[in-house]
């Protein structure tokens, strides 16, 4: 199949090119819809529904009314960078979409091929490098707006991504390990068996994680806080400036997705079970599969939005390097453990065990350190029982447990 | 207890207090109990009400348009004494009085409303001018759909808010019931329009 992919001729890639691009902004308005509709139902609201059937053209009027918005450009701002900067955004994210595998063999045009531009050996790093640039996009804008809130959301933005882009890059490492490849070809076929959300479970909730983080998602917001920073690093755009920042996001939670999909999910191949599906329609179902599992993550998008509260920013970093880093790093090395012991031919009852005696002695470790904690926790509360030898307020979160006590002492 | 500690609403209540958690966060399975909530919302019964297509009905005491009662005979019951127009916060009423004469009879009594306005870009409908009329001729009706394109249709004159004639009414000036003063008509004595009425 690799070979049928670099075999295309030129202007098939061409067509190909136009159709992934016109698969993104399609996926982008439906995907406005999708959310605005699901968030809704999670609010007891209905959401949009009068623009077209069921209010599907609701993001299509939308962006024609932002196109034909007045397009401002604030005198403080830098005049070059600031019209740049939302092109890089929206550039990039679209690039990403290059090495994603969306079906498996397909006739397009007489020719035997799949739905995917190109293959590279090191197409996951090649994403993960263009989502770093598509960054620059972020950070450029804030700066260049000259003023301040863009400022700090494009500051945040940048201390955002560069934190989670590492946790990102670490459980895909666990991904690499085991498919021997950095070609998202090879590591869908991989998965022909197991899905490696089930084998690299961890990795795959740190990389769910991390996408949101990476995206500026939901509780993840923090570069566009509403309630802090207005709009955050867009908050002087305008127009068509501003539906590519719009565009961009979107096309970029798509991105992760489908990342996430061929990484974890097994790509475009049918879920364990229904492999026979996978050659209807001349092989166009698997495109279907891709998508539904596509939809799926964009679902958790929503749903971790609808659901979470935006995260305050000390937490964010925390959670990111305290949490998520030191764990993938710890489960990286017992997956590289493994796969040193499996390649050498080690038995399968021996890893178990190792394994086991892997996870025994973490669980061991993690209760220590618990009753360690709660140990501590106990002698502070003594410290705050004591009564002080002047009048102080209670604390505002022991209001309830505190003076029941009291008040039965004194009854007795 | 002293005295100057707040005394507890109820003391059994006080004992069964909720603990708050004050150590670290909560477990994890409480924590994810409100992804739960959002996604069952979804198969709830949304509150929207589809507005245009579907209109529910006002709370009955609903604050909507004004409108100028009529004696039972037809007469205005508006006697153009300004009392809605000194009570009225927002400044939105304008009204002139005038005389009623025995051949061009509005109202029962002395004076009637000649002009009378009601400025909906400025009425903030907070029922004042109907607990200040004397003789009831303002009250709100529950018709809340006052949008309109231009400040000239949103001042409402005398003929837009004046309740319509029902049966047995006529409209005025025409003279009072045979037989009747201003007096029968403020104490409800007055029930329908009589043939004589008519003006010719």
């Amino acid at each position: 199949m690799k070979d049928a992919i670099l075999d295309d001729p030129g202007w098939l890639i061409a067509i190909k090119g136009l159709l992934v691009f016109v698969f993104c902004v399609v996926c982008t308005l439906l995907a406005i819809w999708f959310e605005r509709r699901i968030v809704a139902r999670m609010q007891l609201r209905l959401g949009p529904n009068r623009v077209g059937k069921f209010g599907l053209l609701q993001s299509l009027a939308d962006g024609v009314k932002l196109a034909l918005k007045e397009d401002l450009i604030p005198a403080a701002a830098d005049k070059l960078v600031f019209i740049i900067a939302p092109i890089i955004s929206a550039t990039t994210c679209f690039m990403a979409f290059a090495v994603i595998p969306m079906s498996g063999p397909v006739k397009m045009f007489g020719q035997e091929t799949a739905f995917q531009l190109t293959d590279i050996p090191v197409g996951v790093l090649y994403i993960l490098s263009v989502a770093s640039v598509g960054v620059y996009g972020i950070v450029l804008a804030g700066w260049s707006s000259g003023s301040t809130y863009p400022l700090l959301g494009g500051l945040r933005s940048s201390a955002q991504v560069i934190s989670y882009e590492i946790a990102m890059g670490l459980s895909l490492v666990a991904v690499f390990l085991y498919a021997g490849s950095m070609s998202t070809i090879d590591i869908v076929d991989a998965q022909d068996q197991f899905w490696y959300a089930v084998v690299l479970f961890p990795s795959f909730i740190i990389y769910a994680i991390s996408m949101v983080g990476e995206t500026n998602r939901a509780p993840f917001d923090l570069a566009e806080a509403e309630g802090e920073l207005v709009g955050g690093f867009h908050t002087e755009y305008s127009s068509l400036k501003f539906a590519l920042f719009f565009l961009a996001e979107y096309v970029n939670i798509v991105g992760v997705s489908a990342l996430a999909t061929t990484l974890f999910l097994g790509g475009y191949h049918a879920p364990p079970g229904l492999g026979f599906t996978e050659s209807w329609l001349g092989g166009w179902f698997t495109f279907i599969w891709f998508f539904i599992k596509v939809v799926l993550f964009f679902f958790v998008f929503v749903w971790l939005r609808g659901t979470l509260p935006r995260l305050r920013y000390d937490q964010f970093m925390q959670f990111g390097w305290k949490l998520l880093i030191p764990a993938n790093i710890a489960w990286i090395m017992i997956v590289a453990v493994l796969r040193y012991f499996t390649i050498n031919g080690a038995s399968r009852t021996s890893i178990l065990i190792f394994g086991g005696a892997v996870l025994a002695l973490f669980l061991l470790g993690s209760s220590l350190y618990e009753r360690a904690k709660s140990k501590r926790i106990t002698v502070d509360q003594s410290a705050v029982d004591a009564p002080a030898p002047y009048p102080v307020p209670e604390l505002p979160m022991k209001i309830s447990t505190f003076t029941v006590p009291r008040a039965e002492r004194e009854r007795e | 207890m002293s005295e100057l500690e707040p005394k507890r609403a109820i003391d059994g209540a006080a004992e069964e207090s909720i603990h708050i958690p004050i150590d670290g966060p909560a477990p994890l399975f409480t924590q994810l109990k409100g992804f739960w909530t959002t996604f069952a919302a979804q198969f709830k019964k949304v509150t929207t009400v589809e507005y245009p297509e579907v209109k529910e009905p006002t709370a009955p005491r609903f604050h909507g348009r004004h409108q100028l009662n009529r004696h039972p005979d037809g007469l205005e019951k508006c006697i153009g004494c300004e009392l809605c127009a000194w009570a009225c916060p927002a400044d939105a009423i304008y009204v002139e009085g005038a005389e009623n004469t025995d051949d061009q009879r509005y109202s029962p009594g002395e004076r009637y409303g000649k002009v009378y306005q009601i400025n909906y870009l400025r009425c903030i409908f907070c029922g004042l001018c109907i607990e200040a009329c004397p003789t009831r001729a303002l009250t709100m009706t529950n018709e809340y759909e006052l949008a309109d394109d231009s400040r000239k249709k949103l001042i409402f004159e005398k003929e837009d808010l004046l309740a319509p004639l029902r049966s047995g009414m006529l409209q005025p000036p025409h003279p009072y019931y045979p037989g009747t003063d201003d007096q029968d008509y403020y104490h409800g004595r007055v029930t329908e329009a009589h043939p004589s009425q008519e003006q010719k």
